[in-house]
């Protein structure tokens, strides 16, 4: 099972954001259509991964989503669709879902986040101590969520590390969309690794600043 | 502990779980830097959060913190891209009042001059001539740089002091090997210039504004390194060197000095 359960950190302890890497997929506009309906059997972030630099850049967008969601000024349905949403360097909510999300037969590597409350999620005006999620039921939401997921997408799962992502990452498109092209501070690095971290870092820095 | 923290609670974002606490660095007039991390536990960030003022109305308030936040990002970002060295932003929350930055290594730049000049024995304080100076000579070259390059790019700091900048070790592993005596004397004003602190920024293309930029700068180096004073026409040297329109800069500065930082006497 290549879902991966991801921790972040300064996350309030109700949540947790299970995620997966899906190359060579084929039914995306099934995918796409579930979403479209509202089909709240898969809520979930699919973020098409051509778009994506790295997986600190997905763990931004997640973060984000995240802290938007705990302050309850979500601009779109759900957490999922924030997620996509973060990526973005603008508040164009239509654009971000065509340049991170699924598009119907472009999509071909996907990778899928699931934030669910987490199992032992108390309300609020418990005493916030350290309780760890029972290795039981975490273990149960993880195997359904795998099963659901790996029931649905036609693909071929492949572990979601940085070595994978940059595989599949469209580089002129992303340089597009965080406007990364003729920036004098990655212009005159020589190095390519170096651009690549160093544009990553201005991505990042676009999506935490977005609509400003 | 518990006391400091009643007494200055953290901000919401900070007491969610996180591998580490976060540890307060400073205290500033309007805000708090907390050392923290961002999405992961080896990555460091710096957080700058700016608390409710119980004296502000609260709508006023909130609407203060969020466009001071708001705009120290966008400076942050805009000399970021044009290769100013800078703090980059990783994530931030305006309406709650902070932003993560990245964590700058090394000491403030304050710091290592006074170390460096504190080193020297007394007595060749009589006969400046012979000492060699070459390593702050260098690192106020390379202050005179980060400035230029800062104008250059349309932002004023608005607080140009040598405790608002960062001596940030190179990587490289160039002092693996054994390194003694004067040559690890020198090391210790080695790095990179980081500009920090964008809390009073401003974008400004007024030769005033910059000139007075570098007043504030010089008052800087002539209260708290006195006996570096004299090596300030070197920032002012490499200045000109990486900002094109210096020269009118300069002439400014000339009118400041005579009258002091603030044009009009009224405040």
């Amino acid at each position: 099972m290549t879902l991966e359960r991801l921790r972040l950190e300064h996350v309030p302890p109700p949540y947790e954001v299970y995620a997966a890497l899906f190359r060579d997929v084929s039914n995306s506009e099934f995918l796409h259509a579930q979403l479209l309906s509202r089909n709240s059997d898969f809520e979930y972030a699919f973020v098409d991964a051509s778009s994506v630099i790295s997986r600190l850049h997905l763990l931004s967008a997640v973060y984000n989503a995240l802290t938007v969601l705990v302050d309850g000024t979500l601009r779109t349905p759900n957490v999922h669709s924030e997620i996509v949403v973060s990526f973005n360097t603008n508040n164009n909510i239509a654009d971000a879902y065509r340049r991170w999300g699924i598009t119907p037969g472009k999509t071909k590597d996907l990778v899928v986040v699931k934030v669910v409350p987490s199992t032992t999620a108390q309300d609020s005006s418990a005493t916030p101590t350290p309780t760890p999620t029972p290795i039981q039921t975490q273990t149960q939401t993880q195997e359904a969520i795998w099963a659901h997921l790996t029931e649905h997408i036609q693909g071929t799962p492949a572990p979601l590390t940085d070595d994978e992502l940059s595989r599949v990452t469209d580089w002129p498109k992303v340089r597009k969309y965080y406007r990364l092209n003729g920036v004098p501070a990655l212009e005159r690095l020589a190095d390519e690794g170096e651009r690549r971290k160093q544009s990553e870092r201005l991505a990042i820095m676009g999506m935490a600043l977005r609509g400003l | 502990m518990a006391a400091a923290d009643a007494q200055f609670p953290p901000p919401k974002v900070l007491t969610y779980p996180a591998s580490a606490p976060p540890s307060l660095v400073t205290q500033g007039a309007e805000g708090r830097l907390y050392k923290t991390t961002h999405l992961l536990p080896d990555r460091p960030c710096a957080l700058k959060y700016r608390p409710p003022k119980p004296y502000r109305h609260p709508v006023l308030d909130a609407r203060l913190t969020k466009a001071r936040i708001s705009s120290e990002a966008k400076v942050l970002e805009k000399c970021w891209r044009e290769g100013v060295p800078v703090p980059a932003v990783y994530a931030m929350d305006p309406a709650a009042g902070w932003m993560m930055m990245e964590w700058i290594d090394g000491i403030p730049v304050r710091a290592a001059i006074n170390e460096w000049l504190g080193e020297r024995p007394a007595e060749l304080e009589e006969r400046p001539v012979e000492v060699d100076d070459t390593p702050l000579v260098d690192l106020m070259k390379r202050i005179g740089t980060a400035v230029g390059a800062l104008h250059r790019t349309g932002v004023v700091h608005g607080d140009l002091t040598t405790s608002n900048m960062m001596l940030r070790p190179r990587e490289s592993g160039g002092q693996a090997n054994g390194c003694n005596g004067d040559d690890g004397k020198a090391k210790a004003l080695e790095g990179d210039v980081v500009l920090i602190d964008f809390g009073l920024a401003t974008q400004s293309m007024s030769d005033e504004d910059r000139a007075v930029d570098l007043y504030v700068l010089e008052r800087a180096f002539a209260s708290t390194h006195p006996r570096a004073e004299r090596l300030f026409g070197t920032v002012l040297g490499s200045y000109k060197d990486t900002f094109k329109k210096a020269a009118s800069v300069l002439v400014k500065l000339e009118d400041v000095r005579m009258r002091g930082r603030k044009r009009s006497m009224l405040g």
